[in-house]
Formats: C-alpha cells, sequence, structure tokens
C-alpha cells in the first residue's frame, strides 16, 4: 500500500468517525450548548469565545507539525540540514510572546465573567424571585419553597423570566447541584450554605442531576425543573399546598432515611425553618459559625 | 485476635471467585514453571535483592505493566457497564464504584508512578555519567513499598472490599458515618505506603542528580530530560508530604473518630479537598514533566538535530513547577468561594498554558531543517501533539470559572484529564519504552508492530473519549452506574466502549511486538550501544549496560555530550581502568516492606498485635541495616578490563 492510500484512508476514516459522532449528537439534547436560561446562556458564550481564542494557537500547532514533519522527513533529498541550528531570539521571542497576549485578554474577560457570573450574585431583574431551599439528600433531591409553604422531592417548578435564588446545604455526602439548561452548578456541603441563582427563561422540562459521587444510590439523583408560566407554576403551589403529605421534623427523619430511584413527590411545609434545622444539624454546640459557606464566600473581596 | 477480619470477607459472588480462580491457577503454574526450570536462586539473586538501579528500574515498570493490565479491565467494565447502563448493566452500583475507584488509583498511583520511577532508575544514573544513585539501599526500600502499595491494593479483591469513593475519596463519603467498611482504609493504606516510598525516592534521585553528575556537566548542559525529572522531584518532594499528612489525618479520622475531616463536631470536609489538590495537582506535572522530558530527548535524537530553545525549555520546567502549585482550586470552583479567589485560580491555571505551549512549539522546531526519522517513538511523539493540544483547549475552557461550572464532573472533564494523561503521560512512556528499550536488553523492539500498537491506540483513544467530551455537554456526569435510554446517550457510550476495545487490540500488539522482538532478538540485536545515533551520555556505554554503567567516567565539555564527541571522532585514548565500588545485594528493603505490609494489614483490619509487628519489624529491620558496615563489593580493575575487551570484540565482530 502506498503511502498516498494510507493517508487517503486516514483521512477517509476520520471522515467516518466525525460523521458517526454527529449523528449520535443529533440524535440527543446537548442542554450545555442550547441553553435556556440567562446564566447557562453567558456561560456557553463564554465557553464559545476561549475555545475561538483556543483556536488560535491551536490551528497553527498543528499546521507547523504537519508541514514540518513533511518536509523535513529523513528521505526529502531537497530539504535543509542545519543540525546545529538550535535557538532563535525571534521565534522564541513569538511563542512566549503571542501566548502571553492571548491569555492576558483571556485573564481579563475571565476576571470580569467571574464576578459577572458568581453564583451568588443576586439577578438583575424587575420581578420578585422565587426562593428555593435545596437539601441534598441520600439519595435524592429535596427543595423546600418557605415562602409558599410546600416542598418537593426529585421535582423542581419554577416560573419562567423569574430569578430563582437557590440556597444548598446537604444532609448527606457532598453533592453537586447542577440542571445544565439553566446554568452550572454549586456544591451542597452539610452544616453550610452555598448558593446559586438562575433564571429560565425559556418553557420546558429540564433535567438536573447530581454532578459528585454520594454513595451507591448516587446515579439515581436525577430531577424534573420544570420552567413553567407564572399561572402554572401558582398552580402547581396550590395544588402542592393541598398534598396529604406533610413535611415536618417528623417526617423529614423518615424521608433523610437513604432510599433510591425515587419518584417526583410534594409535600405541605408544616415547619417553615426546616432548612435551618437540617444546617444547624452539624454544628458543633456553641460554634453557631452557621452560613460557613457565606463566610468563606464572602471572605475575600466582597 | 483478627479484629474486623473473618470469612465473611471472602468474596461470595461466582464472578469475582472464578476471576480470582484463573487468577490464582495462573500463578500457581508460574510458581510451578519457577521450581520446575529451577529459577528461584537467580529470582533471588539477580533481581529481588538486587540495589541496581537498572534491575529496580526494570522491576518497577514490570509492575506498573502488570498493573496496566488491571488498570485497563477496569475501564472496560467501566465502559460496558455504561455502554449498558440504561438497563441494570452488569455490575451493582456498589462494585461498579469500586471498579473506577480502583481503576483511577491504579492508574495513577501504581502505573504512571511505576513507569515514572522506573525511568529514574533506568536513565538518570546513565543521563548524568554516574553508576548509581545516591542511596542504593533507599533506592530498593522505596521500590518494595511501591510493591506493597501494590499488594495491599490487590489484597483488597480476595480479602473485603475497595474504595467505593471515587480514586480521591472526599470526606464525608469517605469518613466512618457514610463507609464504615474497610475499602476506604485499603485506599488509604495502599497510598500511604507506596506514597512514603515515593516520597523516599524523590528525594534520592533529588540528591542524585544534584551531587552524582559527571565532571563537566554544569547545570546547563544536563539532558534536558534530567532537567525535566529534577523538577518532577521537587514537586515530588514538596507535595507528597501533604499527600501523607491528609491521608493520615483521614485515617485519624476513621481510626480514633477524631473530627478533622468530618461533617460535624467542628470537621471540616473542604479542608480535605483542599488539601488533597494541593498535592493533586503538582502530581499531575510530576507525571507530565518526565513524559515531556522523554519527548525533548527523543525528537532531537530522530531529527539528528540539537533540541531548539534549550534555555527556554528549562526556563519553562521552572516556571510549570512553580504555578503547579498555585493552581489547586481549579478542580472545585463549584464549591462557593468568592470571584476573586476563582478568577486568581483561573487566571493562574490558564497561565500554565504558556510555558507548555512554548515547550510544544520547541520540539516542533527542533525537526525544522532537521532530518527527521520517523519511527515508533517518533510515531508516538506525533500523536502526543496531536492529542495534548486537543486536551490543552479544554484546559484552557476549564480554567475560566463560569465555563467550569457547566462542565464540572462531567464527562467532558473526564475525557479532558484522559486526553493529558493519556495522550501525554502514557505515550510519553511508551516513546521512552520503544527508545531506550535496545539500551537495556541489547536489542530493538519490531518496528511494524509498535506502529500497529501506536495507530490501535491512537483511534482507539479518540473513539473512546471524543464521544465523552459531547456527553459532557449532553449533561451526563461521572460515574453513573445507569441514565434514563431517553436521553439518547446509550450510542455514543457503545462508541467510546469500542475504543476501549481497540486500545485493548493495541495493547495486544504491544505484548506481541514484546515477545516477537525476544523470540527474533538475534534479528534485531545492537551491538554498538548506539542503534539511533544518539546525542546523550547512556548512548556512549554498551548494550545491555555492564553493571557498572561506565567503564570510565565520562568528561563533559558540552551539552548531548556523546554527540559532541562522536562528531569529534573521539580518540579512543589508551584507558586507565580503575577498581569500582557497587554496594552488595540485601534483602532487607524486602524485609522492610514486608513488616510494612503486616502493619498496613494490621490497621485495616483493626487486628492490632499484627500492626504492631510489623510496625517494630519495620523499624528493627530499619536499625539492623543501619549497623552494618560490609554492605559494598569492589569490581577489580582487571574483572572491568575483561568485561570491556569482551565488549569490544563483540563489537568488531559486525
Amino acid at each position: 500500500m502506498g503511502r498516498k492510500y494510507r493517508i487517503a484512508g486516514i483521512v477517509l476514516a476520520a471522515f467516518v468517525f466525525v460523521a458517526l459522532l454527529a449523528f449520535l449528537a443529533s440524535r440527543a439534547d446537548i442542554p450545555v450548548l442550547h441553553p435556556k436560561g440567562i446564566i447557562a446562556s453567558k456561560e456557553y458564550w463564554l465557553m464559545a469565545f476561549t475555545a475561538l481564542l483556543a483556536v488560535i494557537i491551536v490551528v497553527p500547532v498543528f499546521v507547523m507539525l504537519f508541514v514540518i514533519a513533511w518536509k523535513y522527513r529523513a528521505d526529502n533529498p531537497r530539504a535543509q540540514y542545519k543540525p546545529d541550528w538550535d535557538n532563535s531570539k525571534l521565534y522564541e521571542g513569538l511563542w512566549w510572546g503571542i501566548p502571553c497576549v492571548i491569555i492576558g485578554v483571556l485573564a481579563v474577560v475571565t476576571w470580569f465573567a467571574t464576578h459577572d457570573l458568581d453564583p451568588y450574585k443576586k439577578l438583575d431583574s424587575a420581578v420578585k424571585p422565587v426562593r428555593v431551599q435545596v437539601v441534598s439528600l441520600q439519595w435524592k433531591w429535596l427543595f423546600i419553597y418557605p415562602e409558599q409553604r410546600v416542598a418537593s422531592v426529585n421535582f423542581l417548578q419554577i416560573p419562567v423570566g423569574t430569578p430563582v435564588n437557590f440556597e444548598a446545604t446537604s444532609d448527606a455526602p457532598m453533592n453537586s447541584f447542577w440542571i445544565p439548561s439553566l446554568g452550572g452548578q454549586i456544591y451542597a456541603m452539610s452544616g453550610m450554605t452555598t448558593k446559586l441563582h438562575l433564571m429560565a427563561n425559556e418553557r420546558g422540562d429540564y433535567r438536573g442531576s447530581s454532578a459528585n459521587i454520594s454513595g451507591e444510590g448516587f446515579a439515581g439523583m436525577t430531577f424534573t425543573a420544570r420552567a413553567s408560566s407564572q399561572a402554572d407554576f401558582e398552580a402547581w403551589i396550590a395544588s402542592a399546598g393541598r398534598s396529604s403529605r406533610e413535611l415536618d421534623t417528623h417526617s423529614y427523619a423518615t424521608l433523610a432515611e437513604p432510599s433510591k430511584d425515587n419518584p417526583p413527590a410534594v409535600y405541605t411545609l408544616k415547619q417553615p425553618d426546616l432548612y435551618d434545622t437540617i444546617v444547624m444539624k452539624y454544628m458543633a454546640p456553641g460554634h453557631a459559625h452557621d452560613m460557613s459557606g457565606e463566610q468563606m464566600h464572602s471572605g475575600v473581596g466582597h | 485476635m483478627f479484629g474486623r477480619l473473618s470469612f465473611d470477607a471472602l468474596p461470595h459472588d461466582p464472578i469475582t471467585i472464578s476471576v480470582l480462580a484463573v487468577t490464582g491457577l495462573g500463578g500457581l503454574a508460574l510458581v510451578g514453571a519457577m521450581f520446575y526450570f529451577k529459577r528461584w536462586t537467580w529470582l533471588w539473586k539477580t533481581w529481588l535483592t538486587s540495589l541496581d538501579p537498572k534491575k529496580i528500574g526494570a522491576m518497577y515498570i514490570i509492575v506498573a505493566a502488570l498493573m496496566l493490565l488491571r488498570g485497563v479491565a477496569d475501564a472496560g467494565m467501566i465502559r460496558a457497564q455504561q455502554a449498558l447502563g440504561v438497563g441494570d448493566g452488569i455490575l451493582t452500583s456498589d462494585h461498579f464504584q469500586q471498579v473506577f475507584s480502583a481503576h483511577g488509583t491504579i492508574m495513577i498511583f501504581f502505573v504512571a508512578m511505576g513507569l515514572v520511577f522506573g525511568l529514574f532508575n533506568l536513565l538518570v544514573p546513565l543521563q548524568i555519567g554516574a553508576r548509581d544513585v545516591a542511596f542504593p539501599f533507599l533506592n530498593s526500600v522505596s521500590f518494595w513499598l511501591f510493591v506493597v502499595g501494590v499488594a495491599l491494593m490487590n489484597v483488597s479483591l480476595v480479602v473485603g472490599e475497595f474504595s467505593p469513593a471515587g480514586w480521591l475519596a472526599y470526606p464525608p463519603l469517605s469518613g466512618l458515618e457514610y463507609s464504615p467498611g474497610v475499602g476506604v482504609d485499603y485506599w488509604i493504606w495502599s497510598l500511604q505506603i507506596a506514597g512514603i516510598g515515593s516520597l523516599l525516592s524523590g528525594i534520592n534521585f533529588f540528591v542524585t542528580i544534584l551531587k552524582m553528575r559527571a565532571p563537566g556537566m554544569t547545570a546547563m548542559k544536563v539532558p534536558i530530560f534530567i532537567w525535566s525529572v529534577l523538577g518532577s522531584l521537587v514537586l515530588i518532594m514538596f507535595a507528597f508530604p501533604i499527600l501523607t499528612a491528609t491521608l493520615g489525618m483521614l485515617s485519624l479520622d476513621r481510626l480514633f473518630d477524631t473530627h478533622f475531616f468530618t461533617s460535624g463536631g467542628g470537621g471540616n470536609p473542604m479542608m480535605y479537598v483542599n488539601l488533597i489538590w494541593a498535592w493533586g495537582h503538582p502530581e499531575v506535572y510530576i507525571l507530565i514533566l518526565p513524559a515531556f522530558g522523554i519527548f525533548s530527548e527523543v525528537v532531537p535524537t530522530f531529527s539528528g538535530k540539537r533540541l531548539f530553545g534549550y534555555t527556554s525549555m528549562v526556563v519553562a520546567i521552572w516556571a510549570i513547577v512553580f504555578l503547579s502549585f498555585t493552581v489547586w482550586l481549579h478542580h472545585f470552583f463549584t464549591m462557593g468561594a468568592g470571584a476573586n479567589v476563582n478568577a486568581f485560580f483561573g487566571i493562574m491555571t490558564m497561565i500554565i498554558g504558556i510555558p507548555t505551549g512554548v515547550k510544544v512549539f520547541n520540539w516542533i522546531f527542533t525537526m525544522y531543517k532537521g532530518r527527521v526519522r520517523f519511527t515508533v517513538p517518533m510515531l508516538w511523539f506525533m500523536g502526543f501533539v496531536v492529542t495534548f493540544t486537543l486536551g490543552g483547549v479544554a484546559g484552557v475552557l476549564m480554567s475560566v470559572p463560569p465555563a467550569d461550572f457547566q462542565v464540572h464532573n462531567s464527562l467532558f472533564l473526564v475525557a479532558h484529564f484522559h486526553t493529558m494523561i493519556i495522550g501525554g503521560v502514557v505515550f510519553g512512556m511508551f516513546s521512552g519504552f520503544n527508545y531506550w528499550f535496545p539500551k537495556f536488553t541489547g536489542f530493538k523492539l519490531n518496528e511494524r508492530l509498535g506502529r500497529y500498537a501506536f495507530w490501535c491506540w491512537l483511534w482507539g483513544f479518540l473513539l473512546a473519549f471524543t464521544p465523552l467530551y459531547i456527553l459532557g455537554f449532553m449533561g451526563a456526569t461521572r460515574r453513573l452506574d445507569h441514565y434514563d435510554a431517553s436521553l439518547g446517550w446509550q450510542g455514543l457510550f457503545i462508541v467510546a466502549a469500542v475504543g476501549v476495545g481497540i486500545i485493548g487490540l493495541g495493547i495486544g500488539f504491544q505484548l506481541l511486538q514484546l515477545g516477537v522482538s525476544i523470540w527474533q532478538r538475534a534479528k534485531n540485536r545492537d551491538v554498538t550501544g548506539d542503534p539511533w545515533q544518539g546525542r546523550t551520555l547512556e548512548w556512549s556505554t554498551a548494550s545491555p549496560v555492564p553493571e557498572y554503567n561506565f567503564a570510565v567516567i565520562p568528561q563533559v565539555t558540552e551539552r548531548d555530550a556523546f554527540w559532541v564527541a562522536k562528531q569529534a571522532g573521539a580518540a579512543t585514548a589508551r584507558l586507565q581502568y580503575q577498581p569500582i565500588t557497587v554496594p552488595k545485594n540485601t534483602s532487607l528493603g524486602l524485609f522492610i516492606a514486608g513488616f510494612a505490609f503486616l502493619f498496613g494489614f494490621g490497621v485495616i483490619w483493626h487486628i492490632v498485635w499484627l500492626a504492631a509487628v510489623g510496625f517494630v519489624g519495620a523499624v528493627a529491620t530499619i536499625i539492623l541495616r543501619t549497623s552494618r558496615d560490609d554492605t559494598e563489593r569492589v569490581i577489580s580493575a582487571r574483572e572491568v578490563q575483561e568485561t570491556e575487551a569482551l565488549l569490544a570484540k563483540k563489537r568488531a565482530k559486525i
């Protein structure tokens, strides 16, 4: 087999490979690349910008790698051979310098984007936010709506176009709270609260899950995040409020028992400060540094 | 009497039992063969008790290669489980979690680290023109402690269970409350014992490079591989104590109910995450720097040209060493630190890309105006640049904290670090293996099979990991034992599983390459000691390398010392041989490690007397060794002369 056929074979194989992946990808939803919330959108554009910047380096690397390797192959009699040529201030200056400029640009963008997309930052909106307290349990998600006096397991409903203020904690090993369609992740850790602010701008059912291993039933910690109209949201709250299941310290203890692949459920919330009691459970007596997550967050530069 | 240990700890399910039975029979056959061919004395005298770094290096590589096979088998199980993950798959959740925890632990600690230390042992003394390492006995202790780590890790297959808490075992999941079994203890103690070996090796080779270089080999004349190794060693010395302390605190939490990392009782699991990554991020560079060093030797040799930008390369190495300690927080941007903190660590992370990129450009320009021979080591280099650059793009993407929020702990991340570790470390090691193999055996590896192995690995790698990047964007998180069929993920998972199959084929070709090369060794024999037109000192001595490395310690006047000597037509002056002192064999390293094993096993199972026997035994053996004077023997000048004459005769035959 000649060299040309071999190269043609490699190109063909690469083409088939890309086509196969494109086909498989087209059959599924790609939430990170098709964001449905303002935070996820901004995060998507930030990724696209970073990837484009990286291409400025990657393309020359690939072109140079193959062109130089091919041109200076040992059996090419026309190529120059300078075995002792081993430095050039110009060339080295170029590849210390150009990446420095690119990373410099990216660093500035990163600084502002990180502040703009700080998960603790409240979203600018005229609409009154919805408050949701998130508790990761073994192995399910509990969502508490303290103002609406309802709670739900493995199901989250929010109104479209309304900021949602999440506070997250854990009554289990650490989990990570993630709804890729709406925006990125925050850890849920016991004995403290972390915060995340998201807003959906399209109606739909979005998949949420835990991104951090937390034990045997971890793979089943998925939930649906439903972004609906304000009216539908209120209707859901009302129906949840009529639920025969009540959530208080007692029934919470049963709920918190380890269980796998839980179906969605709704509760009326009998104890509005349930979330705080869950966080406080892990405090050593006399060391009420609750919100230590908050302290860590605001510790530097806020 | 036996702590937590009882017959319940032995495996019950038929799959595990049959796998173990087959392995056991294989082991028995091997032992039988050793008796049949009467090889025990040979094994004991030439290998197990040897203090020769070349022997120890080879043993590191053999152990690491065996562990690679187990790690790949685990990878196959992970891929099979997820390819079938819309149903129940083939494993239970708990078993699956043990498998991926074992996969990560084995690949990093017992494969990558094993290969790296094997390489240090084989090459550091030779490249600096020395006969041995600074502390030969310590070197043997390090190796055997590494073997104890491997042994404990594998004993967990038979007695008890392994940790299901992931390869870094974050508390509170790895704490007593959520993981009361012995799995996490196996994880802790196999790493703790192997880790102490790593730290000792780090110090040993650091001193070796500083103090034992051949006369004339000043800082800017050492081979660039040695600079890379030195960077890696500095990282080992600074990072491994952090690992030891962190694992120590975790085990105190588990043994004595302390509260360093518990959720309640004033403990702080976040501290563990910080500490483990303060070790874990430098660890990545501990592995990759030696691989960079290999490419920095391979590319000049096969381009017939000096390395481009030597000074830049040295600066880049030290920039990477320094920066690698300033980026650990990028492993958990999602923990809720403030924007200033996240932005700082994000920016430091992207800055590491600059020196790394410079190295890539310098390698490419080493080929410029050279004469490039596309041998197997060069193919691995070309594959490395392609994969590593793409992985680097993914890395820069994730260094921007808000972008990371959307891919953290997803399969995108899994794909990224496999691209860096396989495309960087593993490809580098394979390149080095093909390159230096003839130096230590006296014959070259089969080129054709080597090429087949390379192409299988490259395509298998792309098939196995490109789908994972896409799956990450689809919201697939890592470590899932099942997922919903409606998500449409299964096709991509199946492609990934096929990819691992092709990598397996590549490994098959590598084993075949080794077998065929040994079989046809007469055909590929190299008696010159310099089969590739090498540039550095290791090529100036015979292959396989005599015990004393160099009959006469070379004088270095230039970088690429051997190349320069060859160009000058090195007048073969009449050499004056001197007697050479080498360390005597000793089995005490083995005994220290054996006691360490008893200690580890005792602590894991809460068998107090066994742990005490192990600890006291190890300390006593160390004292015994330090009180011995008669640890060296002398090879007389006459013996050296005879060996050299014999080698010269062989050379003259062709």
